[in-house]
């Protein structure tokens, strides 16, 4: 589903990814994890085409995504996006905001565009706010909605940038739910999280960066069970210990 | 002391020389906002598009006409439209074309500022639903810049209200020019200036104060 070959990146002299390779298949859930400015939000933005790479090959669906060829917008429109801060429309409801990119993208009927949005408002358990502004909302319920509308594209796969970094800690686990239960019905998934819980309760893989370069990329039990790093170890007994 | 005598001024006398200079001046204003907005947002579009064939023409238009007098532009353009077409415009339509163009520069600082307090992070938003450049500012920044710039752009257009009357350098019919008329046909200048004032004070005020109230409004929205 996700190919990424060799990825490198430079901001001018600096290099934000050192040679980033790893794979994604249909259904899998793959956490990655490591210290802030560990290139793994570049990383992530990269694989729907929001971050330009110099070097390397990100194939999505079969689809070079660096290629100069390549329609992203036609891409982006089925690769679903979460971000740390919601990125809601402020201008918009939610009922519009759930609307707008299958209206305008893919072209639906606003009729079953808001038919899909309310089902999936539903879904996350805010149906009843679905004529309030994004800023009438508390952080969590921004979120979940944030989801919604990402899901309502219809995506093959979701990408989440930390996805509850920015949320009060009580908020946390009403979003991390509908994550596991996106989860547990199949999506493909890849999620630049912090939260372990979430990791080991449903990852199948879990990828560590530092300084720009894919440390370890291991199946979620051999992962907890033995980082071989020590990087990663050194990292998990600091997000573990508290 | 003045002996001042506004008796003359009845609402014959307004009707007759007043209206159809008010009815041109916010004409003119009307006009030149909106397409002053239109082509002043896409200058700041221009300009923040990163491409240097679009920048710097969009730029070097902002900064010229920023820096000269409008009353000079308005002069400018009245002489030397004639001179390249080889016919007369008229002072009226004169005054529309080159107001819209004149304030098409400061709409589009206001605009670019709107554009420039959008987060990146809306635009990676409209781009990661699968938006075009085009739809995700259509759709997302503009008009969230329009909505953040609406006080500013409102208070732009009274300034733009009050230059109206330097459109007198022509010998457009503008409201300034209804009184004036006035003033020499009945001898009584000093009423007339001082009248057209006030009106210009009051209409300008209340304006102000609508946009006062207005910000307010916004803020709490938000």
């Amino acid at each position: 589903m996700i190919e990424i070959r060799n990825v490198s990146k430079w901001y001018g002299q600096f290099q934000v990814l050192t040679d980033c390779s790893t794979k994604i298949e249909k259904g899998e859930v793959v956490v990655v994890c490591g210290p802030s400015g560990s290139g793994k939000s570049t990383l992530i933005k990269c694989v729907n085409g929001l971050e330009s790479f110099q070097q390397g090959e990100v194939i999505v669906n079969g689809i070079s995504v660096g290629d100069a060829k390549t329609n992203l917008p036609k891409l982006r429109a089925h690769v679903g996006m979460v971000f740390q801060h919601f990125e809601l429309f402020p201008h918009l409801t939610i009922t519009e905001n759930l609307e707008i990119g299958q209206v305008k993208v893919l072209g639906r009927s606003r009729d079953e565009a808001r038919e899909r949005g309310l089902k999936l408002l539903d879904r996350v358990g805010l149906r009843s706010q679905a004529d309030k502004y994004p800023g009438q909302l508390s952080g969590g319920q921004q979120q979940r909605v944030a989801i919604a509308r990402a899901l309502a594209m219809d995506p093959i796969c979701m990408l989440f940038d930390e996805p509850t970094s920015a949320l009060d800690p009580e908020m946390i686990n009403e979003v991390l739910d509908v994550m596991v239960e996106l989860a547990t019905e199949g999506m493909t998934m890849m999620v630049v999280t912090h939260e372990m819980g979430f990791a080991r309760k449903v990852a199948h893989r879990v990828i560590f960066m530092d300084q720009g370069r894919i440390i370890e990329d291991a199946a979620k039990e051999d992962f907890f069970g033995t980082p071989r790093s020590e990087r990663a170890q050194l990292f998990l007994s600091k997000i573990l210990g508290h | 002391m003045l002996n001042l005598d506004f008796g003359f001024l009845t609402a014959e006398v307004l009707s007759a020389y007043v209206l159809k200079g008010f009815l041109f001046s916010v004409q003119l204003t009307f006009v030149a906002m909106l397409g002053g907005i239109v082509l002043g947002t896409l200058l700041a579009l221009m300009r923040l598009s990163g491409h240097a064939w679009l920048m710097m023409p969009a730029a070097a238009y902002v900064n010229t006409m920023r820096s000269i007098p409008l009353v000079m532009v308005i002069l400018w353009f009245f002489l030397l439209i004639p001179l390249l077409t080889g016919r007369p415009l008229g002072a009226e339509m004169s005054a529309l074309i080159t107001f819209t163009l004149f304030e098409a520069a400061y709409y589009s600082e206001i605009m670019r500022a709107g554009i420039q307090s959008i987060p990146r992070g809306q635009i990676a938003a409209g781009y990661a639903l699968g938006m075009t450049y085009a739809q995700t500012m259509r759709l997302v920044v503009l008009p969230q810049a329009f909505r953040n710039m609406l006080p500013v752009l409102l208070t732009q257009t009274i300034i733009l209200f009050q230059d109206t009357s330097l459109v007198y350098a022509i010998g457009a019919y503008d409201l300034l020019k209804g009184f004036e008329l006035v003033g020499k046909n009945f001898n009584r200048p000093v009423e007339t200036y001082l009248v057209a004032a006030l009106i210009y004070f009051v209409i300008s005020f209340s304006l102000s104060t609508l946009v006062k109230r207005l910000q307010a409004r916004i803020s709490i929205i938000r």
